[in-house]
């Protein structure tokens, strides 16, 4: 059972062995010019206007929250899409109640407002 | 054991090998692309030492050594170690996720049968769509490391599409496994093999019509290309999360940025495509449905199926450029209505549709 995933430890070892030679090249080969104006952040030009690790909009904490929820639940659909044929319309009936209330769910974020980006 | 190893080791090189060349190509099809699209003249040769006869291979060599030799420049403000490590973080993944996709049946070597994938799990499609969320950590390191403003908003506003898009992938697929009843990727193209009264060969697109075009919409957008590149939106935001980024590592965003074209493009082939299938064509020959048998060798058949992927993946690559070169950006409220409003709800409507239909069928 386990000697399947031998296959996947060797891609890992060459992928990783590709990208590691990749950023060490770069890093061999390139000329090297540091100077003050060249580490500054990029601003079109302008000087720099301060750390970017400051506070970002709230939006985007309440979508990976959502996200989370919900791809649990998605998470929960594939073994019973491998054996729904065996499990037969009680499965069904099971897996209706189960997205019945992951769509209240939605509907519930959807009407309070959680989906709208303004 | 050791020889289990070695071929491991051959179909990883075979299919890193396959992958990453694929990508090079790409990103002159992408140039090349536009400038047929836009009808002007694009994507000069590039000339080493004079000569500019090879064309496409001349490009393929001097962009790497290009990138190569310029300087990588680290701003000073940046977190030094994540903004190194997340372009190898975008771009691993998206190499291993295309190591699972199946690019032949078996070839049968000295008695042994050698399955041609590279990784063959019995939960493929589970490892690809795993490898394919690691690529997030990728776009969000990079905004944030890079201590940006135009990065960081290129950064969250990537996690969030991406996210996003996830969920409706994910229910896509649910409903394109519950019509192979396997989650193994070679399974599913096996199965694509049969003929529906004799005559139609039975790729996912005839059974899963609607999941084929919700995987292909959230593929796109997984990719983060036209019309959903904001992370990168280059008219407002630069570059979005790769602002701070110059030589290999920003070669390295964009070959992330190819070589998810390939994935979807190979995804796209197994799930709903056939695969290495080309229709009538079995292990020993033509089965022409007339009852006209052609044998052949079992080498040709297997490069016939390599070169029907390829041709699959091609054309699907093709259509990806094609779509970014025709489509305006999205608003970025657009883009989450999109992925939340539209395809969630319609791909959780395919899943019960779709077992619905089947069991209904099955009696």
């Amino acid at each position: 059972m386990t000697e399947q995933y031998l296959p996947v430890l060797v891609t890992f070892a060459f992928s990783a062995a590709v990208v590691g030679l990749m950023v060490s090249l770069g890093r061999l080969l390139g000329p090297r010019h540091d100077s003050t104006e060249k580490g500054e952040a990029f601003e079109c030009g302008n000087p720099a206007s301060g750390s970017a690790w400051g506070r970002f909009s709230v939006k985007f904490y309440l979508t990976a929250i959502l996200f989370i929820v919900f791809d649990v639940e998605v998470v929960f659909m594939y073994p019973w899409a491998v054996l729904f044929r065996r499990l037969g319309w009680f499965g069904f009936g099971e897996m209706t109640v189960f997205v019945a209330m992951l769509g209240v769910a939605l509907l519930y974020v959807w009407r309070k407002g959680a989906l709208e980006w303004d | 054991m050791l020889i289990d190893l070695l071929i491991a080791a051959i179909k990883a090189l075979i299919v890193i090998g396959m992958v990453l060349p694929l990508a090079g190509i790409l990103g002159w099809v992408e140039r090349k692309g536009s400038a047929l699209i836009q009808d002007r003249i694009g994507a000069n040769r590039a000339s080493i030492f004079g000569f500019a006869g090879a064309g496409l291979v001349n490009t393929l060599m001097a962009d790497p050594l290009k990138f190569l030799t310029k300087e990588d420049v680290i701003p000073a403000g940046v977190d030094r170690l994540l903004h190194t490590l997340a372009p190898c973080i975008g771009l691993f993944p998206a190499i291993v996720a295309f190591a699972a996709v199946p690019f032949g049946d078996v070839l049968e070597v000295g008695g042994r049968v050698i399955n041609l994938q590279a990784i063959g799990l019995n939960v493929g499609i589970l490892y690809v769509l795993a490898m394919m969320s690691l690529g997030v950590y990728g776009v969000v390191l990079a905004g944030w490391a890079s201590n940006n403003r135009f990065s960081l908003l290129g950064g969250i506003r990537g996690s969030a599409q991406m996210i996003s898009y996830e969920l409706g992938m994910g229910l896509a697929i649910v409903a394109t496994v519950m019509t192979y009843g396997t989650l193994d990727l070679q399974a599913m193209v096996r199965a694509q093999g049969h003929l529906i009264g004799g005559w139609i060969p039975a790729w996912g697109i005839v059974y899963q019509p609607v999941a084929f075009l919700l995987f292909l919409i959230a593929g796109i957008a997984e990719s983060k290309r036209v019309p959903f590149d904001l992370p990168e939106g280059e008219s407002e935001l630069v570059a979005g999360f790769f602002t701070e980024y110059s030589g290999i590592k920003y070669l390295m965003f964009f070959m992330t940025d190819f070589v998810d074209v390939a994935v979807v493009a190979a995804l796209v082939t197994t799930l709903y495509f056939g695969g290495w299938q080309i229709p009538y064509l079995m292990r020993d020959g033509v089965h022409f449905p007339w009852g006209t048998v052609v044998a052949l060798p079992q080498i040709v058949v297997v490069l016939l199926q390599l070169a029907a992927f390829m041709i699959k993946v091609l054309f699907f690559c093709w259509l990806q450029v094609l779509i970014r070169w025709s489509l305006p950006r999205y608003r970025y409220d657009q883009v989450m209505r999109l992925g939340w409003r539209g395809l969630l709800p319609v791909a959780l409507l395919n899943v019960m549709a779709t077992a619905v239909l089947v069991l209904a069928l099955q009696g």
